[in-house]
């Protein structure tokens, strides 16, 4: 194991933690602006350093900021390993679990993660029980291959769809190898709200107290908030800069449409209280004119919506350490819209221990 | 804006400082070409990690602002310094460009002149332009020119010349801003025409002068006369710019010409191909022994990061470049994120290139104040030309 992971506050089943790695000290809940190709969408590294120090996280100089290496275009699964279309030329390629760790232990990330046979949440039958025990038996795999325990943690993965029997058997499973950390894969893809959170709420009372938990490919800040609320510490999702290239701006009310064409006279900033690079600078109407003409219009949104992710990230961590996370809850946006607050987010509160009755409608709304 | 020459050399060139919104630059020049005041790919705050103040110039076309934001929006924000968080800068207007804002002589007429650019075709009248002007409050601005390229009838050329000094005058006359302005000298192919645009144009109060209708179809050969029969109608104590030239032979053939400003739409060019700039500060390509080098993937001056041959070099662009590109990434890096197509690859080499293309300026100074300007010249055009002449053979 190479990481130390210590909870600093809890609130309920919400923890505040400070993770050390061998390049990176981190404060959790973490949002990982990090994508899937090794880098971010338009950011240089000093960009990214510049987010994340003023948000007082201490990035050591020789930081390389790749957590994670996952891998795009998964096309065939079988017991040897996953077949996919290489990045560089197209070409097919066969990855055993072995050689997806060989590649990790070469880049050197801090956080290395197992091969996994990942199905699709909306896919339903056989297919998901094999893919979880498939998992498994890659997990051993991946163990086995993995030369450098002392200085990249390998993190395990969480599949079994929406089953949760088949869930318990993979949290069990995984726990047993006693892991550095553990990740919750299979998620994000389409399944309804309250299946999510409710795989999210289990996986996170059956993992160990003292790891780290990742949901993988979460998401949007409401989710983040939740799952929060749930007792998970880091996300991943390439959200923030894909929505960026659509012209949106992530802001405390929700978003913000930037090719609006109210944004056209419009000379306030993306969002008043964001102290970013960008809303210090620009105002709307400017931003406006860049958006999908420009490439430096989806930069500088990229760069706010991250800032946002991080700031939101890091007021999580603060309001659980000071004892006062549902208040902050309470004064989100994304959590209390105005009309009513969606079900299934008073279910996932209910589960995690926050009141919200009073925010809730008595009966489900439609 | 303030203007001293203070070295000339031998056989041409001459080297200067301009004060200009609380700066001093020093002549020759680059000029950053943007997109709607911002560069091309680099965010306003990587700006500061080029070289201080080389790239405090920043050269846009008014054009750019024709839709999605109205020029009264632009004036409520205070301008383009204010709009776009540069204060520090100094912002220059020209009509044109050579990327976005193309002159289109058929369309233009006694009313205005005629621009492409992805707003469609624009008719624009010196009233607007000046519109525009006072909205934007460059610190320097070139009056509107009816460019033309160098095929048009004498007929045409010397209307093109009678229009731009005409809406030069309408220019100064509306003219409530503060910044310097740059009459424009037109006069296609013909040395008469030109000179006869020049001297019209010495007769105004202007600040400086903008040489337009280069770039659009003359030879490289018939260059040098058109450039002398203009520069030498000009008062030496005023700065000359010019737009068309981009190529570092071009340049040169610019400044030994006595042109101050030069714009940088080579180095999006050359980014948007993956082409980053290598040639050594001192302009001097070494020949290459190896035939391997002599590929399409180099022609001594630049190499292209796309190639699959950088796909595991781990060496920065240039070794020694102290830009922010070549101190933290690899070619390989730059190569992988061509690959994956992040836009990354393009934020560093504009990085890169804008820093070696500002040091090959001052390389350009420094020959010019020690007198070897035209032995540099010579050198660096046909050691280049050597080598690409090595590569067209290669390939
Ligand atoms: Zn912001
Ligand atoms: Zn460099």
């Amino acid at each position: 194991m190479a990481l130390r992971f210590e909870i600093l506050g809890r609130f309920n089943r919400a923890r505040a933690a400070q993770l050390t790695l061998p390049h990176f000290v981190c404060q959790t809940p973490l949002f990982m602006p990090v994508g899937t190709q090794g880098t971010i969408k338009g950011l240089t590294t000093s960009q990214l350093e510049e987010i994340v120090s003023y948000l007082r996280y201490h990035a050591s100089p020789e930081c390389n900021h790749r957590f994670l290496v996952s891998l795009l275009h998964l096309a065939d699964i079988t017991e040897k390993g996953v077949t996919f279309q290489s990045p560089v030329d197209g070409k097919p390629m066969l990855l055993t679990p072995e050689e997806s760790i060989q590649i990790q232990n070469r880049i050197g990330a801090d956080i290395i993660m197992a091969l996994d046979d990942v199905v699709k949440t909306t896919i339903t039958g056989p297919r998901i029980e094999e893919a979880m025990y498939r998992t498994l038996r890659w997990i051993d795999r991946c163990i086995a291959a993995h030369k450098r325990p002392h200085e990249q943690n390998l993190f395990g993965i969480v599949q079994g769809g929406l089953d949760p029997v088949l869930r318990d058997i993979c949290v069990k499973g995984l726990v047993d190898r006693d892991l550095p950390g553990y990740a919750i894969g299979g998620l994000a893809g389409g399944e309804d709200k309250d299946s999510f959170w409710r795989v999210v709420a289990q996986c996170t009372a059956a993992l160990p107290e003292d790891k780290p938990r990742y949901v993988m490919g979460v998401g949007y800040p409401l989710d983040i908030v939740v799952c929060s609320a749930l007792g998970a510490d880091m996300y991943d999702c390439v959200y923030p800069t894909r929505t960026a290239r659509f012209g949106t701006a992530l802001v405390p009310e929700g978003v913000l449409k930037l090719k609006h064409q109210a944004m056209a006279h419009d000379t306030r900033p993306i969002d008043q209280t964001c102290e970013c690079m960008v809303c210090k600078n620009y105002a709307r109407a400017y931003i406006h004119c860049l958006v999908t003409k420009d490439a430096m219009g989806s930069q500088l949104l990229s760069y706010h919506n991250l800032f946002y992710m991080m700031k939101l990230s890091r007021d999580l961590h603060s309001s659980i350490i000071e004892a006062r996370f549902p208040e902050y809850v309470y004064t989100l946006h994304v959590v209390f819209p105005e009309g009513d607050v969606p079900q299934w987010v008073c279910n996932a509160m209910e589960v995690a221990g926050i009141d919200i009755s009073s925010c809730c409608s008595p009966f489900p709304s439609s | 804006m303030k203007f001293s020459v203070k070295a000339w050399s031998k056989g041409g060139g001459r080297a200067g400082v301009m004060q200009v919104g609380g700066c001093a630059i020093e002549t020759p020049a680059l000029l950053l070409t943007t997109r709607k005041g911002l560069p091309n790919f680099i965010t306003p705050d990587l700006l500061s990690s080029l070289p201080d103040p080389d790239s405090r110039l920043l050269q846009f076309s008014p054009l750019h602002f024709s839709e999605g934001i109205s020029l009264k929006t632009i004036s409520e924000l205070g301008g383009l310094h204010q709009m776009l968080g540069l204060k520090e800068h100094v912002f220059a207007a020209v009509p044109r460009d050579s990327i976005i804002s193309l002159p289109e002589y058929q369309s233009a007429n006694k009313m205005g002149a005629s621009f492409e650019t992805p707003c469609g075709r624009l008719l624009i009248k010196p009233a607007q332009y000046m519109e525009m002007i006072s909205s934007m409050k460059p610190n320097m601005w070139a009056t509107l020119a009816d460019e033309v390229p160098a095929w048009v009838s004498e007929k045409r050329n010397r209307a093109s010349v009678d229009r731009t000094v005409r809406w030069l005058d309408e220019c100064i006359t509306s003219n409530v801003t503060g910044g310097a302005v740059f009459g424009s000298i037109v006069g296609g192919s013909r040395i008469e025409e030109r000179k006869r645009c020049a001297q019209e144009v010495v007769k105004r109060n202007v600040s400086g002068f903008c040489i337009g209708g280069f770039g659009l179809g003359e030879s490289m050969d018939e260059r040098p006369a058109l450039l002398n029969a203009i520069t030498e109608s000009l008062p030496e104590e005023k700065p000359r710019q010019i737009c068309g030239l981009e190529l570092p032979e071009e340049v040169l053939q610019g400044v030994a010409a006595g042109v101050d400003l030069f714009d940088s739409t080579y180095i999006y060019h050359l980014t948007l191909g993956g082409f980053a700039l290598t040639f050594p500060s001192d302009g001097i390509v070494k020949c290459c022994s190896c035939d391997e080098l002599c590929d399409d993937v180099t022609d001594g001056t630049k190499i292209n990061l796309k190639a699959t041959i950088y796909r595991k070099d781990t060496s920065p662009i240039l070794e020694g470049c102290k830009c922010y590109t070549c101190q933290n990434h690899t070619k390989a890096y730059i190569n992988h994120l061509f690959n994956v197509h992040e836009m990354l690859a393009q934020i560093l080499l504009e990085i890169h290139n804008t820093h070696h293309y500002l040091g090959f300026f001052r390389v350009v100074r420094e020959a010019i104040k020690r007198g070897t300007f035209q032995e540099f010249r010579q050198n660096f055009v046909e050691s280049r030309r050597d080598h690409i002449f090595a590569a067209a053979l290669g390939a």
